[in-house]
């Protein structure tokens, strides 16, 4: 019998909730009495199919990664950062108030984009500590600490669209005035990629690997989220370890906050964050939590969404499809993990 | 009811909690069972009162065979346990606690049948519970009498008090006392767990003893303390070599030292503790050991009282200044508090030794591990994950995680769970420290253990602490009259 | 009073009517111990159902009874793969309800696709004659649908249920305290399972409550609906686990959400959404609140204190506790 903690087995097992959610997926697409070859056919072209699909797909990955690379650090610390999309959300704000602000002052225009950024980077962090401060001091859970501030933060959004920041005219739901081109973020020829935002992403994740897998600080925060008690003994000062996951995390959600507008939007749109917040957790339980499988388990997300563009219009079928089966591979492993660790403990 | 347990087997892995226990208790009796921490009180009691079921052997209740399948169906027919920590529902009204779990009740409990059944059963015994209150608002002792009349409202006929006065005041043990004469009288059976030698002896028409898994002897009154206490903690031999590594020099100081529990309080205590030395603190487990020891440790803040080293006060500090100041504190529970399960053996090290810049140094950090492996001859690798090694090993790790050289090193039952071999290796390299200058507290429930490797012992008793005793010139009985609670 | 207002007053009960059923059903699992963090996408996913199996049934009234029961039943199969996950394979629940929440939004949308835009059935309008007519209250409590009048129904069956019969009052001993339940008879995991299933079977119905009523139709992401669930949760929250708060904050949120319609002209630069956010900082409020006496800075700050002022100050604290269940979230073991 194949022994108990041997990597084969949950190699295997792995691999079967691979197969359960293609399986769930293709079930879903027969509902809906497509085919469900076309459908992943499509969604491979439509997302790497050209040399546009393949920079819309990294245009897409670049968020996505800098945020499943901070919630690595939050879930390191045995923690459920669900308000990683209000801390998208701030850091864009505040960039776009950077933006707004220095945007007529004469000061070149990279090191306008650059102080914005950073200020993205500042907003995310002191939203996060807002939720680290709920969590520590006041015992709120910071899955609902951060559930009720991602919603204050959308409406401090579109407070501020609707409001203070409106276009001139007519107020709407497509956001604030454009920054004019100076203030984006170079792109690449025709394409919509920036290299500075892949570089920077590319440079996050490797960042995040070697603190988390390299340094004492990283060390330490996994003792603190394992086991918090033999932490405190051990005489690691778990307060001040939390709240730096929280400041951490929250600066990446920053960045990518700042990414969508710079790079991205061009101004601050109601849903600026898009969904990468909630999008990178999801990431982040599939790899474990481990930073190794984050960049391509990231980008494969990336490329499900992109290619899933072009669904409604070829096959008549709901762009949505890449979040079903996005779903349907984590909950599968969720639960063939949990089969598995009983299997392994009853015997 | 007529209670008898006839050849009761119970095991759990290696360790034998019920060897043979065949005990019969008449109708109308109390029932007084003694024994030290780990003897198997609680396994019986447990198994009488469907928590677990035995692995051989059976119960009778009035002579007729019985299987007991969970604790409801023990309360169904008739045993009802009394928990140290009443399971009631303290964010819950008294009546509803009463009402919740009757069977054969309708669809909307009748609240006034309820009420009045407790109004009845508390005249019956002079308790005084407003049925309206909350029992988050009630003393422990109260909590106890809330689910005594509801057991009995339940039908119960066989009543289990696992140390009933842990927590109560004087005065309501009184009344508790006078509930379970009255009870008796009508014909109750009562086992009455206890490790309080002058209560039992009070209370008890009979007296069972267990020691280490077996009934090592019933009594009847006139009771006499020496026999008990020979019977719960057997002959002790004393050691003939012993390493008395205490120097004159003072290490720490405690003065009036005053600590608060929701269920204890510690008062005045005042010790001085030698270097090198090592100080035993005996007495039944809830008896405030391990409040002073976590005290001593920074963990918990004395509500007053000084603990001196070296000139400064440290109570009331964060726990950090004790760590900063050598003080080491060693928790029971590994797994728990002690270890972190899912970290390997080198990353455990990594994180007790001193910082080196930012990044570990990966290799010199496995060199370390696999020194400290071999000095302590851990059964493992440094990749081992420490959920994956023996208890025995895993106590070996905490040990090699400690910093050196310590002032204080504070121990929860540093060898439980360990076999003979591997207890007096770590006590070896224990009393090396004590060489270099450590001294050492720590809590055993094992009096063996206490006498053998204390220079001095300080018995505990329902948060009463006593003069240090000189382990040399002490013994078992001396000691388990203390821990029993008689010759303070 | 003014006509317009008693209306309005109707429009917001009845837009808080599917909240009310959401939040109470997430406050039965809730009080059984288990959280149940889908509820946001288990809406979607049964508004979308119940206006698909509504919509292609052949006859209207049966099409919209089965539409109502499709709703519930994906609340029930959602809240069975909850407590599965949790109870049995010991996952978190967090884990799952988070990924559930996510994977049923996108499911509502996706298999929802080819209704879009459709016109079904929609519930009736019904008048209770003889109360309709009472001055004030009639127009505002008795001139509604039947969802409506299920829901004051639902309100007072969830209290008498909780607090007033021999299973309700269990199920509140199961979430505060198992091993407590357990002597007492209890099969707390098997229960547990009930509770979750009801609870989601209501949340479920709230679903087509919206697409056979108040939003009939579907109509994807601009369904409006998104966001619904978490709303609930912070109510179940904020109402501290009690069924009547639990309504009244229900009602209390679409009542400003009609004063951020009405207040609109006065503030045209902002939108209504703003008002919207109410729940969340309130439901923060109360956690604060319930967890200010747990923190270990404010044991220690307590035992520092002379005696009179400690004694005082720690009852002060368990005065404003309000209590969610004990065992919340925790898995239950037997020894």
């Amino acid at each position: 019998m194949l022994k108990k903690n041997s990597p084969w087995l949950g190699l295997g097992f792995r691999l079967l909730a691979v197969v359960l959610a293609l399986a769930f997926t293709t079930l879903i697409l027969v509902l809906t009495g497509a085919q469900p070859f076309d459908a992943y056919t499509n969604i491979i072209s439509g997302s790497l199919g050209s040399v546009e699909k393949i920079s819309d797909t990294l245009v897409a990955w670049v968020p996505l990664l800098l945020a499943t690379s901070g919630l690595l650090v939050t879930f390191t610390a045995g923690l459920w950062n669900i308000g990683v999309e209000g801390q998208i959300t701030l850091g864009a704000i505040f960039t776009t108030f950077v933006l707004r602000s220095l945007g007529d002052s004469g000061l070149p225009p990279a090191l306008i984009i650059a102080l914005a950024i950073v200020a993205g980077a500042l907003g995310g962090a002191l939203w996060a500590a807002v939720v680290g401060w709920l969590k520590i001091y006041g015992g709120v859970s910071e899955i609902f600490g951060g559930l009720g501030l991602n919603f204050v933060a959308t409406a401090f959004t579109l407070f501020l669209i609707f409001g203070p920041w409106k276009r001139p005219g007519v107020a709407s739901m497509s956001g604030t005035a454009p920054f004019p081109p100076e203030l984006w973020l170079p792109m690449v020829g025709n394409l919509r990629l920036s290299l500075w935002s892949l570089g920077l992403a590319v440079l996050g994740i490797i960042v995040i690997y070697l603190v988390l897998n390299g340094t004492y600080f990283g060390l330490r925060l996994k003792a603190v989220g394992k086991n918090g008690r033999a932490a405190f003994l051990m005489g690691i000062p778990t307060a001040r370890y939390l709240m730096s996951s929280f400041l951490i995390c929250g600066a990446f959600a920053g960045l990518t906050g700042a990414m969508q507008v710079t790079a991205v939007y061009h101004n601050l749109i109601p849903s600026i964050s898009s969904g990468y917040g909630f999008l990178g957790v999801m990431v982040g339980m599939l790899v474990n939590f481990q930073a190794a499988w984050a960049a391509p388990v990231s980008f494969f997300f990336a490329a499900l969404n992109i290619g899933s563009i072009q669904l409604p219009i070829v096959l008549h079928l709901d762009s949505t499809l890449s979040g079903v089966l996005q779903g349907a591979l984590v909950l599968f492993v969720l639960i063939v993990d949990g089969v598995r660790r009983r299997l392994t403990e009853k015997s | 009811m007529k209670v008898e347990l006839s050849h009761i087997q119970k095991r759990f892995g290696k360790v034998h909690a019920n060897n043979d226990i065949t005990l019969t208790v008449p109708a109308g009796t109390i029932q007084g069972i003694l024994g030290e921490n780990g003897a198997g009180k609680s396994t019986l009691m447990k198994i009488l009162s469907g928590f677990y079921s035995a692995d051989e052997g059976t119960i009778l209740l009035d002579d007729k065979p019985v299987k007991i399948t969970s604790p409801a169906d023990a309360v169904a027919q008739g045993i009802g346990m009394l928990h140290q920590d009443p399971l009631d529902f303290p964010p819950m009204r008294v009546i509803d606690n009463f009402l919740i779990g009757r069977k054969n009740a309708s669809f909307f409990p009748d609240r006034k049948r309820a009420l009045a059944a407790l109004h009845d059963l508390q005249q019956q015994f002079d308790f005084a519970i407003d049925p309206e209150t909350y029992v988050d608002s009630l003393t422990v002792g109260e909590r106890q009498q809330l689910e005594i009349l509801r057991l009995l409202w339940l039908g119960a006929r066989v009543l289990i008090l696992d140390e009933p006065t842990t927590g109560i005041s004087a005065i309501q043990k009184e009344k508790l006392f006078a509930t379970l004469k009255k009870l008796v009288e009508q014909g109750m059976t009562v086992l009455f767990v206890s490790h309080k030698l002058e209560e039992v002896e009070g209370l008890c028409g009979r007296v069972a003893v267990m020691q280490r898994g077996r009934l090592v002897g019933e009594t009847r009154p006139p009771y006499l303390t020496a026999e008990l206490v020979q019977m719960m903690f057997g002959k002790v031999v004393q050691p003939d070599a012993r390493v008395n590594a205490g120097t004159p020099e003072i290490a720490l100081k405690i003065s009036n030292l005053e600590i608060e529990d929701f269920r204890l309080q510690i008062r005045d205590v005042s010790v001085e503790l030698h270097r090198g030395e090592v100080i035993g603190l005996a007495g039944m487990e809830g008896s405030g050991q391990r409040q002073f020891l976590r005290t001593l440790g920074g963990l918990t803040r004395p509500v007053g009282g000084e603990i001196r080293l070296e000139e400064k006060n440290l109570a009331g500090k964060p726990y950090k200044n004790f760590m900063n100041s050598g003080i080491a504190y060693m928790p029971a529970a590994r797994l728990e508090e002690g270890l972190i399960p899912g970290l390997s053996l080198t990353e455990h090290f990594t994180l007790c030794e001193e910082q080196s810049g930012f990044f570990v140094d990966k290799s010199k950090a496995h060199a370390l591990t696999s020194g400290r492996i071999q000095d302590y001859t851990i059964r493992g690798v440094p990749e081992s994950r420490i959920e994956a090694l023996s208890g025995g090993n895993q106590q070996r790790a905490l040990l090699a995680l400690l910093r050196t050289p310590l002032h204080l090193l504070l121990m929860e039952h540093p060898t439980r769970g360990l076999d003979i071999e591997s207890t007096i290796w770590i006590w070896a390299k224990l009393k090396e420290r004590c060489k270099q200058g450590t001294s050492i507290v720590f809590i055993s429930s094992d009096l063996d253990e206490v006498i053998r490797y204390s220079d001095r012992i300080l018995v505990f008793f329902g948060g009463r602490v006593s003069q240090p005793v000189n382990s040399a010139a002490t013994n078992a009985e001396q000691l388990g009259q203390l821990i029993g609670g008689k010759g303070w | 009073m003014d006509e317009i207002i008693l209306i309005g007053l109707a429009g917001v009960l009845a837009s808080a009517a599917p909240v009310i059923f959401a939040a109470l059903g997430e406050t039965i699992t809730e009080r059984a111990g288990v959280i149940n963090l889908s509820v946001n996408g288990t809406i979607l996913l049964a508004a979308m159902a119940g206006f698909a199996v509504a919509l292609t049934t052949p006859d209207p009234v049966v099409g919209l009874l089965l539409g109502f029961g499709a709703g519930a039943l994906v609340g029930a199969l959602v809240a069975l793969i909850v407590a599965f996950s949790s109870i049995t394979l010991k996952q978190s629940q967090v884990a799952v309800g988070f990924v559930l929440t996510l994977m049923c939004r996108d499911l509502a949308y996706f298999l929802g696709n080819p209704v879009m835009g459709a016109s079904g059935p929609i519930v009736p309008h019904m008048e209770i004659p003889g109360l309709r007519d009472i001055p004030v209250l009639g127009t505002v409590f008795f001139d509604q649908d039947v969802i409506v009048y299920s829901s004051y129904i639902l309100i007072v069956l969830v209290y008498l249920y909780i607090y007033k019969t021999r299973q309700g009052l269990m199920l509140q001993g199961i979430g505060e305290r198992p091993a407590a339940a357990f002597v007492r008879g209890a099969d707390v995991n098997r229960l547990r399972y009930l509770y979750t299933m009801l609870g989601g079977a209501l949340v479920g119905l709230a679903g087509p409550m919206y697409s056979l009523s108040i939003k009939a139709g579907w109509k994807g992401t601009i369904s409006g609906l998104d966001g619904i669930g978490w709303i609930a949760l912070a109510i179940t929250i904020f109402g501290g686990w009690n069924p009547l708060r639990v309504a009244a904050g229900a009602i209390l949120f679409a009542l400003l959400q009609w004063l951020g319609l009405v207040l609109q002209p006065s503030l045209p630069n902002i939108p209504s959404q703003v008002l919207q956010v109410a729940p969340f900082p309130l439901m923060i409020l109360t956690l604060l609140l319930v967890n200010i006496g747990n923190a270990e800075w404010v044991e220690r700050t307590l035992a520092g204190l002379p005696p009179e002022p400690r004694r005082i100050l720690a009852k002060i604290l368990r005065l404003m506790r309000t209590s969610p269940p004990a065992s919340l979230g925790v898995p239950f073991e037997n020894e």
